[in-house]
């Protein structure tokens, strides 16, 4: 190599090496919502939500799609299932005009909507259950939801549990407050009484063991989402 | 054995191709190490209970060493902050290339291509005593081999699409044969690549003048009258 080459070398190898350590100097792999991966966050969230479509379905599904009840994973994220509280009833407040407490009988007494749909899991698997239950968007209705609720946090009897929703995907008519699934009442692991269920977002979303629900109009975090895992999550 | 290639004075690899070449070899490790931590999450393909047989390493986990990100949530930001720049970087490739008319040699032409092409399969397999000479920068088989690639790859960028929003983008979804086939093609791309970059790498050590034209530029070899 003749001295000119040799220094054009160096200097496109020093140049392309700072680049690289600018741009991993913003990215910690533990704290991924910091830096520039937490950047890159919210602009992905900004495309996600520009992609959601408040009336675009997902597709239902024919019963025979629907996996075997082995294959449907069972959720708890302590070391045991919760038991729901004695008395349970599901709340349902925040920014609503008429507060509720609305007990499984009272659920059942809404109009009941079947959803049986692909379901998505942030490990990248897939399954198909049909669940049965309220639209949340009725319930919303009922309690009569105010325009500044731009957001939804959904939080479980499970101390710490709880994750937030935009309001959007929340009043989606594939979400739904599922009290059964293959119809049957819900069973204590895949989170009863009471669960969240959803088409248009990662299983995390979907709270399980389910007693209040709040009308905000700021975000909160979430059992997940503030591990590190994307609050927005559409799918 | 053979001569040097009179070479034109033309470069042989220009400064776009060159940034965004070594670009690209960050950017595809990261997209690639982050993605083999997705994976690991659940390593197997096909929906729950109907896992795909002809998949040979189903519930095979990936080497960590292989991995980038530490955990889900880690390498799932990574690989949706650089997956941007990944296809802004391939962006700026292609339209260079078509642009500046560079294309004209480097894609694949079976005229000039195909009969030089198939000469050096036979020369690989030892069916040939000569290997054919290279027509300009390249032989018809390195031509066929990256045209190939800019071939295969968007399907790695849709497929990545159909996995991320199955229900916001159906028919995308549905003409990749559902989400699960869309995972697996999503793998299944990223396979063929990393074997290209295999081949590719024992290539530049049997040719490191070629890793020197693509750092800093080169002349190019003068192409023959036809």
């Amino acid at each position: 190599m003749s001295p000119s080459t040799r220094r054009q070398f160096l200097v496109h190898g020093t140049r392309a090496a700072g680049l690289v350590a600018a741009g991993a100097l913003g990215c910690d792999s533990r704290r991924p919502q910091a830096g520039f991966l937490g950047l890159m966050e919210r602009v992905n969230e900004r495309v996600q939500r520009a992609l959601f479509d408040p009336r675009r379905l997902a597709p239902e599904l024919p019963e025979e799609d629907e996996s075997d009840a082995d294959d449907f994973p069972a959720y708890k994220i302590a070391r045991e299932y919760p038991v729901a509280p004695a008395g349970w009833t599901l709340s349902v407040k925040g920014l609503v005009a008429r507060p509720l407490q609305l007990s499984l009988g009272d659920l059942q007494r809404l109009p009941m909507t079947q959803t049986r749909v692909r379901h998505h899991c942030v490990e990248g698997w897939s399954a198909v259950a049909a669940w049965q239950g309220v639209r949340l968007s009725e319930v919303a209705r009922l309690a009569g939801v105010d325009a500044r609720a731009r957001y939804v946090e959904f939080r479980s009897f499970e101390p710490g549990y709880f994750s937030s929703w935009d309001v959007e995907s929340a009043l989606h008519p594939q979400t739904i407050l599922a009290y059964g699934m293959g119809g049957e009442l819900l069973a204590t692991e895949y989170g009863a009484p009471l669960r969240l269920y959803s088409a248009v977002k990662l299983g995390y979303k979907m709270v399980k063991y389910l007693s209040e629900v709040t009308f905000l109009p700021v975000r909160t975090g979430g059992y997940w989402e503030d591990q590190g895992y994307e609050w927005f999550a559409g799918v | 054995m053979s001569r040097a290639p009179e070479r034109d004075g033309r470069v042989a690899q220009p400064t776009i191709i060159r940034i965004t070449h070594w670009a690209n070899v960050v950017l595809f490790t990261i997209m690639a190490g982050s993605g083999l931590r997705i994976l690991l999450a659940y390593p197997w393909l096909g929906a729950r209970g109907e896992d795909y047989g002809w998949y040979p390493l189903q519930g095979v986990r990936p080497p960590m060493a292989l991995t980038l990100g530490g955990w889900l949530a880690g390498a799932r930001h990574w690989h949706f902050a650089f997956a941007w720049l990944f296809v802004a970087n391939a962006v700026v490739y292609l339209v260079y290339l078509f642009a500046s008319g560079e294309w004209r040699r480097r894609l694949f032409w079976p005229p000039r291509d195909a009969r030089n092409a198939w000469d050096t399969v036979l020369h690989d397999l030892r069916l040939r005593r000569t290997a054919p000479a290279s027509v300009g920068l390249y032989n018809g088989m390195q031509r066929l081999t990256y045209t190939g690639v800019l071939a295969t790859a968007p399907l790695l960028v849709l497929s990545g699409l159909a996995v991320l929003a199955p229900v916001q983008l159906p028919r995308l979804t549905a003409l990749l044969g559902g989400y699960d086939f869309a995972r697996a093609v999503h793998l299944l791309v990223l396979v063929a690549l990393a074997l290209f970059t295999v081949v590719h790498v024992l290539q530049v050590l049997l040719h490191p003048r070629t890793m020197v034209d693509m750092t800093i530029g080169g002349r190019a070899p003068k192409e023959a009258a036809p």
